[in-house]
């Protein structure tokens, strides 16, 4: 195979070697959420779509394993149910910062490191206002 | 690709040719993603309960099960190339040939049993089951 690597020579530096930024962040948070979601979300996904076509019995199974006997969701449902939308919204949010960059704008120093961080703020705000609205619904 | 010399094979994989396909495909998934996910996030939250009964009529609709079968084609298209990138930025040996072996087979097989089960529910809501 053409691409095996010869372990006697040295493999360039990776991120260990570099003064972090906003960007850089930004670029390796993308990779993160997205194979997140593309193996937890996925399994979870068609978990979900399986099971709601098994019947009732089999859905009440999954819905058991995330909520509370209230009906409420339970510390497992929180951590994926809030994991996976923030995972969701920053992915999105960088996505749409990234289709400005392949069209060749927003490189200038300031304004790429601005739109970097504002990625994690668009996605926090995104998260708490989807779950605020979830919450409410229930209670109210 | 030729096997010709180095140069040789270089050409027509620059952004003028082949090599852009990947790039533009990805590009065109994260669109109708951004669509779609936006939709089906928004939808569920809008539900009245979260019960089988309630969602299976949900999915029931036509303009339910349709776009959530094209999310599943987009999503997955999608993720299958941006896994296989992270894998070919990752793995240099034989593992890279394994990884994307199974990467492949793990996107046919969950789009597969997503797809078929989104049919079933639309076909059988309110049937007994």
């Amino acid at each position: 195979m053409a691409n095996v690597r010869n372990s006697a020579r040295p493999l360039s530096p990776h991120l260990s070697i570099w003064k972090w930024g906003p960007s850089m962040a930004v670029s390796i948070t993308h990779r993160a959420t997205g194979s997140g979601m593309a193996t937890v979300g996925t399994i979870l996904f068609v978990w979900w779509l399986s099971a709601l076509a098994s019947g009732p019995a089999a859905y009440a199974a999954f819905v058991d394993l995330f909520t509370l006997s209230s009906g409420k969701l339970n510390i497992v449902g929180y951590v994926f149910g809030i994991g996976l939308t923030l995972s969701f919204f920053q992915h999105m949010a960088s996505g749409v910062r990234h289709l400005f960059l392949d069209a060749g704008a927003n490189f200038e120093l300031k304004a790429n490191k601005r739109t970097a961080l504002a990625t994690y703020f668009v996605a926090v705000i995104l998260t708490a206002g989807f779950w605020a609205f979830l919450l409410e619904k229930s209670n109210g | 690709m030729g096997n010709g010399t180095s140069i040789g094979r270089v050409r027509g994989l620059g952004s003028a040719h082949e090599g852009s396909h990947g790039w533009w495909h990805h590009k065109i998934s994260a669109g109708s993603n951004l669509i779609l996910v936006l939709w089906f996030l928004i939808s569920l939250a809008l539900l009245p309960a979260y019960d089988s009964a309630t969602l299976a009529a949900w999915i029931a609709q036509p303009l339910v099960a349709v776009p959530l079968i094209l999310l599943v084609v987009s999503v997955f298209y999608h993720f299958h190339h941006g896994l296989t990138v992270v894998i070919e930025d990752y793995q240099h040996d034989h593992t890279r040939f394994v990884l994307l072996l199974l990467l492949k087979y793990f996107t046919i097989a969950t789009a597969t049993l997503a797809i078929f089960s989104i049919l079933k529910v639309a076909f059988t809501a309110g049937a007994a089951l």
